[in-house]
């Protein structure tokens, strides 16, 4: 009882957000917080609970968000079909792949993943016939004020959540993880593997690309390098997943939060509080400072995955026993 | 035709032959011993059954209908369960939710699956676990999971590997009545067991297995007197003497 | 014909420094079981360091070979003992983790290099940098053949200590079988930290010996591993021997690819041969030695 009164807390507050807080700024990153929620909660899937890593989610989401773009710029249908189409046409891929690929067990699938994202990064760039390559495309947006993108974003990270929980209280939740923990054990135990695996990664392209066409509509502007990025989009939904909780329901959502956050305070040299310490301070050094701050954040991304792979291997949600035990620990020698 | 066969099967590993082909038959609702010293096939010949990895040669029969060249996944929907030497628990679960996971097998809908997964525990007496994290369970308790995950697949012929090793003699007696439960409520057994007690106690028929190749069968009495059996476990001087 | 004889002769000579990368990424593979993929980011940080002493020190890049390959097998050495070895006693749910550490430690090598030698192209111009000698008309590439030759050296150097010494016995020994390694005394942990010395300094010997020849950026890394496991996956995971023609085969498909398809086909090319491989021969060319 008291776990679904803070859920449905945690709604109330995310229902009435873009009204309390009018600045589009705020409302962007929540709108972004809510995207990686989705595409977490999507990588999630395959990879904390099936146990089948993903290294490459971006091609899922680039696939997601072209599909949006260039129904729209060849077939003149709206981006906004194009968001649960996106969806569908991650699937459609991933279906393939999955066939052709789950034979290789483990890391050999990871990389795989990332062969793949290369590669699908490769063909968006060199076939300009149909994505316009490095020009990109430009997609009209539909609404001016972001607060329907704010509903549409949080209506898909609900979707992501709820999804991942029902699943993984049914039977292929079961499953999923019985694959994880031991694949030959799972066979033995009458579970067609294969199917299963590629039934994970299917749900799990399915979230990645239908946050990919959300992103479409909302940014209004695409291209391979930002929407098949490597570590923009790879390494960061890696990153959601093991900060906030391989394996867990809420995991995603927590770093989500955290990771966008640090993604901002990079970009912005702690929002703006550097710039603004160097022009107060007039020292040059702080300019110089949060220049290099700024263009630190893929340094601070590979720097967080070897310290949380070392010391926070499961995430502030698994790890939490952990980490509540190092606050009393730290607080009882303070005192 | 016997209820489980199987027919001059073959298994090399590169130029060697695992198991070098091996006959024999399992009638219904007896328990049949596998036995050998270390490296003689016998889990071998277990994941020869299981479709782990390939036959070289020969075939599999069970209950009439061919299952060698199934996956594995096929062969434990039709009747052929198994347990691990090394067992497996999905760790971070409770030990209700290892065995509803295989207890899906044959039903789609949880409350049925959490019904049967709960009665399989009682059977097995784990319920006293039912919700503690499987790895917390000492070993003894650890081995009976493998077991009711296997059960709650419903299988009508049931591989044990090496279920008793590592027991002390109060665990090994109930690891015994546990076995002769399980043959009771109708299920076919195959234990590959290193512990003597356990297999010449509740065994019907032993197969005695030395260098992939058969080299005896019979009841329990037969095969521990035979001399090339005696020789293969503790060499020639004490198969002299007998 | 004759640019199919140059293309032949660019192919294996490229080769001959590819097959050091692989060997290098494929001895880790074998003993630690893990893919790394820092691979190419080790071999750039022996390319800052050779441009470093060049552009400073005035030394010569093959001399510096012996100031490269002694300084990445110490970070190697490094990285192994204190972020790669303490994973195996981490329990968590995350598989894979071993492998999404070297990624990290990757970026973290990259952004540092950028850091300090910004994104700028960089490169080192000998005397020989683009000299050539015409043997019965085909240009071999000065420096070019004196880096395969190097390599084949290195290589040679290499197998006999795989075989002939106890410590590259009980390489080969751990990568065989880690536990009955460890069974006969074999300290897997130390072994563990040599090899990924070892593998760090061959793949350092091919970024000195290449750069004459090519360019230098912080991005180079990426490319590199992408090759790095392309060859190790198609000579066969953990085969050194595999390596050798895995190496060789891309340096001859990227040659001709460059020639007969154009410049930018070079990274795609690695990519096919690596779907290829995937689909077609899991094994890599190691399975078809099968007896």
């Amino acid at each position: 009882m008291k776990r679904s009164f803070g859920t449905l807390l945690l709604l109330a507050v995310l229902l009435v957000f873009p009204w309390v807080l009018k600045d589009a700024y705020y409302q962007h990153l929540m709108i972004l917080v809510l995207m990686w929620v989705a595409i977490g909660s999507g990588w999630n899937l395959i990879s904390g609970y099936t146990g089948q890593v993903l290294f490459g989610a971006a091609s899922f989401f680039g696939i997601g968000a072209y599909t949006a773009a260039l129904l729209l710029h060849k077939l003149e249908i709206s981006a906004w079909w194009g968001l649960p189409l996106g969806g569908v046409a991650a699937v459609l891929l991933a279906f393939p792949f999955g066939w052709i690929c789950f034979r290789l067990r483990g890391p050999y699938f990871a990389l795989a993943t990332l062969a793949l994202n290369e590669i699908l990064r490769n063909i968006a760039t060199v076939w300009e016939s149909l994505t316009e390559g490095m020009v990109g495309l430009l997609v009209m947006q539909t609404f001016v004020s972001k607060i329907p993108y704010y509903y549409i974003a949080l209506g898909l990270a609900v979707l992501s959540i709820v999804l991942v929980d029902v699943v993984m209280k049914s039977r292929w939740g079961y499953y999923f993880v019985s694959i994880r923990e031991d694949q030959d054990a799972a066979e033995s135990l009458g579970i067609d593997t294969r199917y299963f695996k590629m039934v994970s990664l299917c749900l799990s392209a399915l979230l990645i690309g239908l946050a990919g066409g959300l992103y479409t509509n909302y940014m209004g502007f695409i291209d391979p390098k930002v929407v098949f990025s490597l570590h923009d989009i790879s390494i960061m939904a890696i990153l959601v997943g093991i900060v906030g909780g391989v394996g867990t329901v809420y995991g995603p959502a927590i770093g989500a939060f955290i990771m966008v956050a640090v993604q901002e305070v990079f970009r912005t040299g702690g929002f703006g509080l550097l710039p603004a310490l160097g022009k107060t301070t007039g020292w040059p050094f702080m300019t110089t400072l949060s220049k290099y701050v700024s263009e630190a954040h893929v340094l601070s991304f590979g720097i967080l995955v070897i310290a949380v792979i070392l010391y926070l291997p499961n995430g502030i949600v698994g790890d939490w026993s952990s980490i509540r035990r190092a606050l009393i620990f730290w607080r009882r020698k303070a005192a | 035709m016997a209820y489980f066969e199987v027919k001059g099967i073959t298994k090399f590993f590169g130029g060697l032959a695992a198991v070098n082909d091996v006959n024999f038959q399992v009638e219904q609702g007896e328990i049949y011993g596998l036995i050998g010293p270390n490296g003689s096939g016998k889990t071998t010949i277990f994941n020869c059954i299981n479709a782990y990895f390939p036959l070289t040669k020969g075939e599999i029969y069970f209950e009439g209908k061919k299952i060698s060249g199934l996956k594995t996944h096929q062969i434990c929907k039709r009747g052929v369960g198994r347990t691990f030497q090394v067992v497996k628990p999905l760790k971070r679960m409770t030990v209700l939710d290892n065995v509803i996971a295989s207890a899906f097998l044959h039903t789609r809908i949880k409350s049925e699956a959490v019904d049967l997964a709960e009665k399989t525990i009682e059977f097995c007496e784990l319920t006293q676990y039912k919700d503690k994290l499987a790895k917390s369970l000492p070993i003894a308790s650890r081995k009976r999971l493998e077991i009711a995950r296997a059960l709650a697949t419903k299988p009508k012929l049931l591989l044990l590997d090496e279920t008793a090793a590592g027991l002390n003699p109060s665990e090994l007696d109930e690891a015994i009545a546990l076995i002769k439960k399980m043959r009771d409520s109708g299920i076919t057994i195959i234990i590959v067991e290193h512990i003597m007690k356990v297999i010449m106690t509740i065994s019907n028929r032993i197969l005695a297995i030395n260098h992939g190749m058969v080299i005896a069968e019979g009841s329990p009495t037969e095969v521990a007197g035979n001399h090339e059996v005696i020789t293969a476990y503790l060499g020639e001087d004490y198969s002299a003497q007998s | 014909m004759e640019v199919f004889l140059q293309t032949l002769v660019a192919g294996i000579l490229k080769g001959g420094l590819y097959a050091l990368i692989g060997l290098g990424m494929t001895l880790i593979m074998g003993v630690m079981g893990i893919i790394n993929l820092a691979h190419g980011q080790l071999m750039m940080v022996a390319m800052y360091v050779t441009f470093v002493l060049f552009h400073y020190l005035g030394i010569d890049p093959y001399t510096s070979l012996l100031i490269s390959m002694p300084s990445l097998f110490l970070l190697g050495v490094l990285i192994q003992k204190y972020l790669l070895n303490p994973l195996m006693k981490v329990e968590s749910i995350l598989p894979e983790n071993q492998v999404l550490m070297t990624v990290g430690i990757g970026m973290v090598l990259t952004e540092i290099a950028r850091f300090i030698f910004t994104s700028n192209y960089l490169s080192v111009k000998t005397s020989y940098s683009s000299a050539a000698i015409f043997v019965g008309g085909i240009s071999f590439s000065v420096a070019l053949t004196i880096a395969f030759i190097f390599a084949c050296t290195l290589t040679g150097i290499l197998f006999w200590f795989l075989i002939k010494t106890d410590l590259g016995r009980s390489i080969r020994a751990v990568s065989q079988d880690g536990e009955a390694a460890q069974l006969m005394g074999i300290n897997a942990e130390r072994i563990k930290v040599v090899t990924m010395g070892i593998g760090s300094a061959l793949v350092a010997a091919a970024g000195t010996l290449l750069l004459p020849i090519y360019y230098l950026f912080p991005d180079i890394g990426g490319p590199f591993t992408r090759r790095a496991f392309v060859i190790t996956i198609l000579g066969g995971l953990g085969s050194t021997v595999g390596a050798i023609f895995g190496g060789l085969t891309l340096g001859l498909a990227e040659a001709f690819s460059s020639t007969y398809m154009g410049m930018e086909f070079e990274d795609m090319i690695g990519l096919v041969i690596f779907v290829l491989v995937l689909l077609f021969l899991p094994g890599g060319l190691k399975s078809l030695t099968k007896v």
